[in-house]
């Protein structure tokens, strides 16, 4: 035994002789059992938090890269939602002449846009992410589940700009801000556990099958005409109002709205409806997540 | 059992054949495959012939503070393995006990990226390693003065040229601190000099007392470093124990070419009037590994419908990497060979020393008959060559540098009139002016 591994043992506050002489102290009990797992309910989900930093380190990458090759950058954050708004406002209220419950037609589209842009860009982002971290997935391990975690926050630093946009314009417009503005925060919550509830069935399926890839945006599209977003709700018949609500993005957009401008309380069966459908979409979600991610090693 | 760091049980992985071609499903093909899977059992495909074990039944124990060399050729199931216990991929059954904090290094620099600066690269990729910020936050003076980049280090790595890119991303994999460490030899990438660093830092982490599996080809550096070896063959685990027999039991079977599956393969062009059916690469001297100075012994089995005239065979070596042409052995070059051969039958080309550096090399085969293309397969074979003494040569170069081994001696020439010998032996003045 060499002089290293006795002062090593010394430091660890082992006796020389004993048994338990290395650097872990002989633990009786294994720090990791590798084996097929059993249970498609075994999320494993204390590993996230173990990993915790590792969340952290790949949100903070993906914020400094999408700053750094852009030339515009913050300029971005807030130019897309901007100009949507805008296009919006010149078709669907003075061309088509959609109503918007009193509420001015560039706010009404605006204070949509802004969960809606957060929530497409973290849905598309969060489906592109299993696959574009292949090298990572193939050469280290972690909680597979960080990385369409990952995903979907650094959206928020985007969506936090383009919330001074509408600031200054609810000045414009001289509305006030209410007490339903606490409420906001849940409400841009639901919208990230929608995107992440949809995102992991992507991520995955993208895995095994590339077509997701071109199936995503025209999803994003799609979706965006099932939420109100262009039109109020009211607009919806009120027979396909229970099945309109479905949709998460029913409950997230119409409570936004009501949080941002302070009218239109959401009707509470909507928003359970709502969420109770992203708790589906989120459990299947994991579920699946981890029952896909034994072969993406192997897959990707 | 306290002292156990890995304890493997029946580790078994089992894959689906041609991967490729999964990769390319679409989802049209899996709601076909899903239509036929739903009148089989279970859903679950039947494990036929389209599945193989990549590693079967392997079980082992590794105490803490060995280092333990895992062998096996190319295609044994050592990458398996380490991304088992790398817990990259799960095993299909079996399982692994790990004690204590496990970290592998596959490949340095993972994650990385380009658009970050060296800082910022460090510390993505150490928390990709399993560091902890705080730990970096300690050794980033210590990673930055090793990688010697500290002028560069805010400048994105895209801008790095390709020696600093490595240096840094093996200072980060060099500071890592667990207790049991998994490396595989594509670590040792680089000049001899970065290999050098590798294998003296490797060194230094098992005198830590550190467990470590050190996967490799590199035979000398195993024996060096390693108190235990492992050597795996055909996906089992087929010796365990003393480095210096194992090794000499790895190097000892002759090598026989994956010959098996030539006169199935379907990627063959010619005419087919003719075939080659087998293909058996050995050693000359038949009881040794191919090394860089091997004698090969290349038979081919061929059979036609009738006797074949003015047959001529051709076998080409090729580098694997780079596809680059090394060696033709062709008939109609030599000598003697006969203007007719029998319907059924074998060749044999026996050929001088190969004279290559350690590496993969791949085989081409083609078959003419009476000048028409009968048979061609492409890469019917695969050739490993092991490193070997090379007499007069203490390092053998390897093969991204070059292909061919050549002997060689240097010596310094002497001034005219003057020996080295000479000089020491004359008065000073007669130096200056010779007569």
């Amino acid at each position: 035994m060499n002089e290293t591994k006795d002062a090593q043992m010394i430091l660890s506050g082992t006796l020389p002789g004993s048994e338990r002489t290395t650097l872990s102290g002989g633990r009786t009990t294994p720090t990791v059992v590798i084996e097929p797992r059993r249970s498609p309910l075994d999320l494993d989900l204390r590993a996230i938090w173990q990993f915790r930093e590792l969340l952290y380190f790949l949100v903070w990458r993906d914020i400094k890269v999408r700053y750094k090759q852009t030339v515009l950058g913050v300029g971005w954050a807030i130019l897309q939602p901007l100009l949507t708004m805008m296009i919006f406002t010149i078709v669907f209220s003075y061309f088509a002449k959609i109503p918007s419950e009193g509420i001015p037609y560039p706010i009404f589209a605006y204070s949509a846009l802004l969960p809606w842009t957060y929530f497409a860009q973290a849905i598309g982002r969060c489906s592109s992410s299993v696959i574009g971290d292949a090298s990572l997935i193939t050469k280290v391990y972690f909680p597979r589940l960080i990385i369409p975690l990952a995903s979907v926050i650094p959206p928020l630093v985007d969506f936090c700009w383009s919330l001074l946009i509408l600031v200054g314009m609810m000045a414009w417009y001289g509305i006030g801000i209410t007490w339903n503005l606490l409420a906001m925060p849940a409400f841009l919550l639901l919208a990230l556990l929608t995107a992440l509830g949809v995102g992991l069935w992507l991520s995955a399926l993208n895995v095994r099958y590339r077509d997701v890839t071109h199936v995503v945006p025209f999803i994003i599209q799609i979706w965006m005409f099932v939420s109100p977003i262009v039109y109020p709700v009211s607009l919806v018949p009120e027979k396909w109002r229970l099945l309109y609500s479905l949709n998460p993005m029913v409950g997230v957009i119409e409570g936004f709205r009501w949080a941002v401008l302070g009218k239109g309380a959401p009707d509470l069966l909507v928003l359970g409806i709502s969420s109770f459908m992203v708790l589906v979409l989120l459990v299947g979600g994991l579920v699946f997540f981890k029952r896909m991610e034994k072969t993406f090693a192997d897959d990707i | 059992m306290s002292d156990v760091a890995i304890q493997a049980e029946n580790l078994s992985k089992q894959y689906t054949i041609g991967t490729a071609k999964i990769r390319h499903d679409t989802l049209r093909d899996q709601l076909m495959d899903g239509l036929t899977s739903l009148f089989r059992r279970n859903g679950h495909a039947a494990p036929t012939s389209d599945t193989i074990w990549a590693l079967k039944d392997v079980s082992f124990e590794i105490k803490q503070g060995e280092v333990v060399g895992i062998i096996g050729r190319n295609g044994a199931g050592k990458s398996t393995l380490l991304k088992i216990l790398s817990r990259i991929t799960e095993p299909t059954t079996g399982r692994a006990k790990v004690y204590g904090r496990l970290a592998s290094l596959l490949e340095v620099g993972t994650g990385f990226h380009g658009e970050l600066t060296g800082r910022e690269n460090i510390y993505l990729n150490g928390a990709i390693l399993g560091m902890r910020k705080t730990e970096i936050d300690r050794k980033l003076d210590e990673i930055i003065a090793f990688a010697e980049i500290d002028r560069f280090i805010d400048t994105p790595v895209k801008r790095y040229s390709s020696g600093m890119y490595v240096r840094l991303a093996f200072a980060v994999a060099a500071h890592l601190e667990p207790e049991i460490l998994i490396v595989d030899e594509v670590l040792a990438v680089g000049d001899s000099a970065f290999q050098r660093k590798c294998l003296g830092k490797m060194g230094s982490v098992a005198k830590e007392g550190r467990t470590v599996l050190f996967v490799s080809h590199n035979m000398p550096a195993v024996q060096s470093l390693c108190s235990r070896v492992i050597l795996i063959h055909g996906g089992k685990c087929i010796a365990n124990g003393n480095p210096h027999e194992i090794i000499h039991s790895y190097l000892t079977p002759l090598f026989v070419s994956d010959h098996s599956s030539l006169e199935d393969r379907e990627d063959r062009a010619g005419d087919r009037s003719a075939k080659i059916v087998s293909l058996q690469i050995e050693n000359e001297a038949r009881d040794k590994v191919i090394q860089s100075t091997t004698c090969l012994k290349i038979t081919l089995g061929y059979r036609s419908d009738k006797a074949i005239m003015h047959p001529r065979f051709l076998v080409c070596l090729y580098d694997y990497h780079s596809s680059a042409g090394l060696y033709l052995m062709d008939t109609e070059a030599a000598d003697d060979f006969p203007e007719i051969i029998p319907q059924e039958g074998s060749v044999t080309c026996v050929t001088g020393p190969l004279n290559l550096t350690p590496g993969r090399c791949t085989v081409n085969v083609a078959l003419f008959r009476g000048g028409l293309l009968a048979d061609h397969v492409e890469c019917a074979g695969n050739l490993d060559i092991e490193s070997a003494m090379v007499p007069h040569l203490r390092r053998i170069p390897n093969r991204e540098r070059v292909t061919g081994i050549i002997n060689y001696k240097w010596q310094i020439n002497e001034s005219p009139g003057v020996s080295v010998g000479d000089r020491q032996a004359l008065p000073l003045g007669e130096n200056v002016n010779p007569k």
